[in-house]
């Protein structure tokens, strides 16, 4: 049946079996392509989206359960405060390798962010540590997400 | 075809670095160039001079267009090591442009123009070769077009040209200091001859080789435009997703679709000899439709085949000689003497690659073409195996490479593009072929299991006087490049064990090949043979510095009199680490040293083992030689990188069979190093003049052995089988 996301500020009529995970309509219906599939069973984060601010592993959540809640992707991430300044912290430190899993990356650690102004190391692991990278690259993501805390504390966010 | 080149854009990584809107519109021009052989015609000197009055193409790696805008064609792919980001840097070096300006594009397929010079001349990305292959070559492509750019401003001024020389996209008239930019020569610089030689700087005149450059790649990797072989979309594509029989080598014996055939947006199940693929209009139908088959396998001969059977062959087989890899001084005589002898049996497990994007391949096949999109670190394999699946030549089919979302050796076999062929024969549109996690894992082709009997003889200090290295296991060289499996000895299979960097005086080293069951393939795995044989290696000259009882550091130390290099990075990575200081119970440091891909390593590791046995790695310290550095960042974030990935082998790592199917599924039984789990990396890098080494695996390499070496000194075990058993490390 038809359901309505609304999904970067936009809605849209899909026409999917309720039970059809966010992330392949997001994917393959929608061409939203910077949310990535990984593992299909919410073990790797690489499909990571907000729903209403909050990260949600998209590969697991089936479109009838969307209803009318504010869906956030990687595309539109620049547009919230935190998402922003984590994009900026990862260009600084030059975070990426393959990059593939970093869309998810950056989903969780702006939505960490934006719970937590100054998350500790304590607060980063429970944050990401739902999120794998095969390249390896958590010593920099940490880092960029001080970074990015740093920035948003200065300025009184 | 008018699909293809409709899409073509999305071949091209480079969302334009600046200027979106006239870079836009300048790639398009570029794209049908390199999809229309412009660029072709150029290389073999045989381009008209309409089209070179257009563009200056004069080499397969460099375009410029009147607009002085720059695209330099990458031979060499993108999977996380930053080759986007060295290769521009060796060309921009010479060419004198700025990073910021260039644009990247993916080679087409075409072993003439972008071979490996390293590999066979392929076009092959692995081996942690690319900066070695071409650092020359790219820094040649790039003196030769600005020498012919300087020319041609030297012939519009009609002054010499060596009061002329090139900054920042332009030629400038040192004498008068008038400057034109590039794009105003492209005209005259494209009825030059190509200089046959050029002289290339002097490395103490490089301004951009050797500083930590940032990434090219990384914009678009952190806003979700980057574009990886799964995010293709064309007009009319389907998606499907594929079922092989879970026994390796077993056949699809029927299958009812009747369920899977009501399911919304499930169009079509294509049946294969082996394999089974459900074809829909996006992968929610499509992984619900295969869900819904109710399949029948024919398992075939392997039906009972489980991993305790193979180890038991591969024991069986290691008790035969092997071909001779290495044999210097009487091995037998000096063993004979020896005043201790101390044997041993390494074992190191069948791994998947498990890159995060998972395999996939986009393929459109009509009765004159065939299209492919894909991410690959073989282009021309690619094109071979849909050519050979469609009986079309050669020329009828096109690779659209794209960004890899993880290589480590996974995407040097084109399996799946096989796969996708084969299913796209049947389908009558395009058609992206998605592997789910489960497949990905249980249909990868594996890294070897490796059995290896080690035997030392020491003398009365407890030096090593007699040293024997037998390594079985399966030969990936025979299947994925014959002509290099030469008399029986796969020479990747033994690297890293037949020439360690230590003084041995009597050593034999030997390589039996067993093979898996047929239908289970194995592949070159991050690290290549290097990764097995250091693990072991490493771990030998252990357990002889510690049946010498002397310091693990100090023994390597004393048997590298003849590798000052190797032995500058022990040192180094002893002294950053505190080697010596001591350390909590319970925890224990251990140390590698490592000569592989033309660089030297040394990796101190720090432990902490919990009464359940689990082991933590906190720290760890590498050191690296690895020659010339292109871009320090790079080196650094690969052996981080590398090292993590190394980690999660040791700790985690292993694909195991029953009944002939693999055990392991997805993340949760085939665990990755998490960021709670990573250790401190701290990455020390050696200034020096030598040519550069490879540093893609390095890191790899060296850690496994570093983190079980300090499992031994925090509780006395010796680790020989990987991955690292809690139970067996157990002290409550």
């Amino acid at each position: 049946m038809a359901y309505t996301v609304r999904v970067n500020g936009m809605d849209h009529v899909v026409d999917v079996d309720g039970d059809a995970p966010l992330l392949w309509v997001l994917r393959d219906v929608l061409g939203l392509t910077g949310t990535k599939f990984g593992c299909g069973i919410k073990l790797c984060g690489a499909c990571t989206v907000h729903i209403d601010g909050q990260p949600v592993r998209s590969c697991m959540t089936p479109i009838e359960s969307v209803g009318k809640a504010a869906i956030t992707t990687i595309e539109a991430i620049q547009g919230t405060p935190t998402g922003k300044k984590i994009q900026d912290a990862w260009l600084d430190l030059d975070v990426v390798q393959c990059g593939y899993c970093q869309s998810g990356q950056i989903m969780s650690a702006s939505a960490l962010l934006a719970n937590n102004p100054d998350p500790d190391d304590a607060a980063i692991d429970a944050a990401m540590a739902e999120n794998i990278c095969r390249c390896g690259t958590y010593s920099r993501i940490r880092a960029a997400i001080k970074q990015a805390a740093r920035s948003v504390t200065r300025r009184g966010g | 075809m008018d699909t293809a080149k409709g899409h073509f854009d999305r071949n091209v990584l480079a969302e334009p670095l600046q200027n979106d809107g006239i870079s836009r519109r300048i790639f398009l021009k570029a794209g049908a160039a390199a999809g229309g052989g412009l660029l072709l015609s150029f290389a073999l000197g045989c381009g008209d001079s309409d089209a070179a009055a257009e563009i200056f193409a004069p080499s397969a790696f460099i375009r410029i267009d009147r607009d002085g805008d720059v695209t330099l064609i990458m031979p060499q792919v993108e999977m996380g090591q930053g080759t986007y980001t060295s290769m521009p840097m060796l060309i921009a070096e010479e060419l004198e442009v700025e990073l910021s300006k260039v644009r990247l594009e993916h080679a087409p397929a075409d072993e003439k123009l972008y071979g490996n010079p390293i590999l066979r001349s392929s076009q092959t990305t692995g081996g942690s070769t690319s900066v070695r292959a071409f650092w020359e070559p790219l820094r040649r492509a790039g003196a030769s077009a600005r020498n012919m750019l300087i020319a041609a401003a030297a012939q519009t001024w009609a002054v010499d040209v060596d009061t002329c020389r090139a900054e920042k996209g332009q030629v400038i008239h040192v004498p008068t200091g008038r400057s034109t930019s590039y794009g105003t020569l492209v005209g005259l610089a494209a009825t030059l001859p190509v200089p046959e030689k050029v002289a290339l700087k002097d490395p103490k005149d490089f301004r951009l080789i050797g500083t930590p450059v940032k990434r090219l790649d990384a914009r678009e990797k952190v806003n979700g435009s980057a574009r990886y072989g799964i995010d293709v979309r064309l007009p009319d594509m389907k998606v499907a997703t594929v079922a092989a029989c879970p026994v390796f080598g077993g056949k699809l014996e029927s299958v009812d679709d009747s369920k899977a055939k009501t399911i919304k947006a499930v169009l079509q199940v294509v049946r294969l000899d082996d394999a089974v693929a459900v074809v829909a209009d996006h992968m929610a139908a499509a992984k619900k439709g295969l869900a819904a088959l109710d399949i029948k396998w024919n398992p075939g001969e392997n039906a009972r085949i489980a991993t305790t059977d193979i180890i038991a062959q591969l024991d069986a087989a290691s008790k035969n000689q092997g071909v001779i890899a290495r044999k210097e001084g009487d091995v037998e005589k000096a063993m004979a003497g020896a005043a201790k002898k101390v044997e041993a049996i390494y074992q190191v497990p069948f791994l998947a690659h498990a890159p995060m994007e998972p395999m996939n391949c986009t393929v459109h096949v009509r009765n004159d073409a065939c299209d492919v999109w894909v991410g690959t670190q073989v282009a021309t394999r690619a094109q071979r195996a849909a050519a050979a699946v469609t009986g079309l030549p050669l020329e009828k089919v096109q690779v659209h490479n794209h960004l890899l979302g993880g290589g480590f050796g996974r995407r040097l076999d084109i399996d799946g593009v096989t796969r996708a062929v084969q299913i796209a024969k049947q389908v009558n549109a395009p058609v992206k072929v998605i592997w789910t996690r489960e497949e990905d894992i249980q249909h990868d082709l594996y890294r070897p299991y490796y059995y290896d009997r080690l035997a030392a003889g020491l003398d009365e200090q407890g030096m090593p006087i007699a040293w024997t290295d037998r390594v079985a296991g399966s030969s990936i060289l025979a299947r994925w490049a014959p002509p290099a499996f030469v008399n029986g000895l796969d020479r990747d299979a033994v690297e890293g064990a037949a020439k360690p960097p230590y003084t041995l005086p009597n050593i034999q080293v030997e390589y039996v090949r067993q093979e898996p069951p047929a239908g289970m393939v194995t592949a070159f795995w991050r690290g290549v043979g290097p990764t097995h044989n250091i693990f072991v290696v490493e771990s030998f000259v252990d357990e002889l510095a510690a049946a010498a009882n002397k310091d693990p550091v100090d023994y390597r130390r004393s048997l590298l009199d003849n590798s000052p290099r190797a032995r500058a990075v022990l040192d180094l990575a002893a002294e950053k680490s505190g080697w010596g200081q001591k350390l909590p119970p319970g925890s224990g440091r251990g140390v590698s040293v490592q000569f592989a891909f033309g660089s030297y390593l040394s990796q101190v590791a720090e432990v902490a083992v919990a009464k359940d046995g689990q082991v933590r790695v906190q720290r760890v310290v590498c050191a690296v030689d690895c020659g010339m550095v292109v871009n320090p960042d790079t080196v650094r974030a690969q052996i981080e990188g590398g090292i993590i990935f190394g980690i999660t082998a040791a700790l985690y790592g292993q694909i195991t069979l029953k009944n002939g199917r693999v055990e392991q599924s997805n993340f949760d039984n085939y665990r990755m190093l998490r960021i709670n789990e990573a250790p401190v990396v701290e990455v020390h890098i050696v200034q020096s003049a030598e040519s550069p080494g490879g540093i893609g695996e390095p890191g790899t390499v060296g850690v496994s052995p570093a983190v079980t070496n300090a499992v031994f000194a925090a509780t006395g075990k010796r680790i020989r089988k990987l991955p690292v058993n809690p139970s067996e490390l157990r002290s409550v």
